[in-house]
């Protein structure tokens, strides 16, 4: 099929960053930009420190679950078979199934598409490169992965309730048993573990998995209730992105800055 | 209210040549772009070109970029836009132009050509008719809103920037694609097609097709995205495979 003849009359060539547009449209991207480096900058290296995870019965969501290490891990110690002159972490062991989430969430790709590559830069703006192969080739058609890492992810969410359930359990020095209680930690874990199931909840492949694959929901009273519910968080998908993502960064300085001493922990009861 | 001048910079020219040519008009209460627009055509400048019909956002004839965004000029309140410096009034950039502010959006008929028609299973009752819920039919009247205004394909990347009008159909099309594959009636496969020669895969995903629907279509998530994890069934998941989903 004949393609139309591209519009020869430079008006206003699009190069790089032009654009007739007269708001801020660099502002989205930047912020978006910032943000996601930060935080993929503060999860690095909270993960690469291998301590202070912990306090009380509170658990980072960095580092949870906490399959090898300390005395609490499911499974034991460091595990042996661990080679010596690899740096050694217990979040290293777990944390490539969330970021996998993440980086092949629908949303992030479109968000990191323009915020670090410029694909476009903002809407109607124009882009640095000519070439494109977008999602169509290798690399970036592996990005239909996506469904694995949810499937993951809704695993994790099982340890993250399980979590938010331990740090309502007080260690008692006296008695030596553990006794229910609520600090601000525990309230942040429960935060943590709610932002995190609306974000899973509303991912486009889960949406398609419980019944948006169907021509035909009636019939499939389940489903239908199913496809619903994901498509009413799937319409914040975007908000419960950033709150989840903000909010598992908080709840590890909070963890971890209760476990250098630097804050204290207040018990509500 | 007292009326007050604004001044407009409308694009001029054919495929030769042009240039923005800026014209003060008195605008008022309650005023779009596309009324000052026809009246600078009524006073000023006769010979303007612009293409419109139905002034109530319904037709899709009115298309252009108004600030560098595109819009609808008969959908574009004054109010909504700093009157304060010239308000700039292109046509849709990914477009032959014909002239001024009137581009030729044919391709995009063609275009739409290459997707399988609506293909109905065999009727339900004897007297050739069929019966459906409510509850599927819900999903693809949001696609039936479209006024094809192709505001979305003028702002897509793909077909903007990287020109890609012969590998890839763009959002207006695969959302007709999407009300097509997920029409409780149809019959027909499209799959095929979406993966191999219309190209769904240049989509990126970036969502400026939703921003810039008049009819507030979800393009990007309730048409591109489900479209996308159907060929994942098809192509992508041999799990999926296991379970005789994609066809
Ligand atoms: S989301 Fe896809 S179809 Fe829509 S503008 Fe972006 S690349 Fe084009
Ligand atoms: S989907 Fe929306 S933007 Fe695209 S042609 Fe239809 S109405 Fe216009
Ligand atoms: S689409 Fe965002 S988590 Fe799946
Ligand atoms: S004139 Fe019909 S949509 Fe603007």
């Amino acid at each position: 099929m004949a393609a139309p003849a591209r519009i020869e009359v430079p008006r206003r060539p699009a190069r790089f960053g032009q654009s007739s547009r007269t708001d801020p449209w660099w502002a989205a991207p930047t912020v978006v930009f910032i943000v996601l480096s930060a935080f993929v900058i503060y999860s690095i290296w909270a993960a690469l420190q291998g301590r202070d995870y912990r306090w009380g019965p509170y658990l980072s969501p960095l580092y949870s679950p906490e399959l090898f290490g300390g005395p609490h891990a499911f499974i034991g110690g460091k595990p042996g078979w661990w080679p010596d002159w690899l740096f050694w972490s217990p979040a290293i062991l777990i944390l490539w199934a969330p970021a996998g989430l993440r980086v092949t969430c629908y949303y992030y790709r479109g968000a990191y598409y323009k915020a670090f590559w410029a694909d476009p830069p903002s809407c109607s703006v124009g882009e640095p490169r000519q070439s494109y192969r977008g999602e169509n080739s290798f690399p970036l058609i592996l990005q239909n992965v996506h469904r694995y890492f949810i499937y993951l992810g809704l695993i994790y969410l099982v340890f993250l309730l399980h979590d938010a359930w331990e740090g309502l359990w007080f260690p008692n020095p006296a008695t030596g048993h553990r006794v229910f209680g609520v600090g601000v930690g525990s309230i942040v874990l429960i935060v943590n573990m709610t932002l995190l199931s609306g974000y899973s909840f509303g991912c486009h492949s889960l949406r398609h998995l419980v019944g948006g694959y169907l021509k035909q929901l009636s019939g499939c009273p389940v489903r239908a209730r199913l496809f619903g519910c994901a498509s009413a968080f799937n319409r914040r998908h975007m908000l419960w992105a950033w709150m989840s993502l903000c909010f598992v960064a908080f709840t590890d300085i909070y963890v971890r800055l209760c476990a250098m001493g630097i804050w204290t922990d207040w018990r509500i009861f | 209210m007292t009326a007050t001048t604004a001044t407009f910079s409308i694009w001029r020219g054919d495929r030769q040549g042009g240039k923005l040519v800026e014209y003060q008009t008195e605008i008022a209460e309650g005023m779009v772009v596309l009324d000052a627009v026809r009246r600078i055509q009524a006073d000023q400048a006769n010979d303007l070109a612009v293409r419109w019909n139905c002034k109530a956002g319904k037709c899709g004839s009115c298309a252009a970029e108004i600030n560098g965004k595109p819009r609808l000029m008969c959908m574009t309140r004054l109010s909504d836009v700093p009157t304060n410096r010239p308000i700039l009034v292109e046509p849709m950039r990914t477009f032959p132009l014909i002239r001024d502010l009137v581009t030729d959006v044919s391709w995009n008929f063609e275009k739409k050509r290459t997707v399988r028609k609506f293909t109905p299973r065999k009727p339900d009752a004897p007297d050739g008719t069929w019966r459906m819920a409510q509850i599927d039919v819900d999903r693809v009247q949001e696609f039936r809103k479209c006024i094809e205004c192709f505001l979305c394909q003028n702002v897509c990347h793909v077909l903007r920037d990287h020109q890609l009008f012969d590998e890839y159909i763009g959002p207006r099309l695969l959302t007709h694609s999407a009300a097509l594959e997920m029409h409780p009636l149809d019959s027909d496969h499209r799959l095929s097609d979406l993966r191999f020669t219309q190209g769904i895969g240049y989509c990126n995903i970036t969502k400026c097709c939703t921003k810039v629907c008049p009819e507030e279509i979800k393009i990007t998530d309730n048409a591109i995205i489900p479209l996308k994890e159907r060929l994942v069934d098809r192509y992508f998941d041999p799990v999926a495979w296991l379970f005789g989903a994609g066809r």
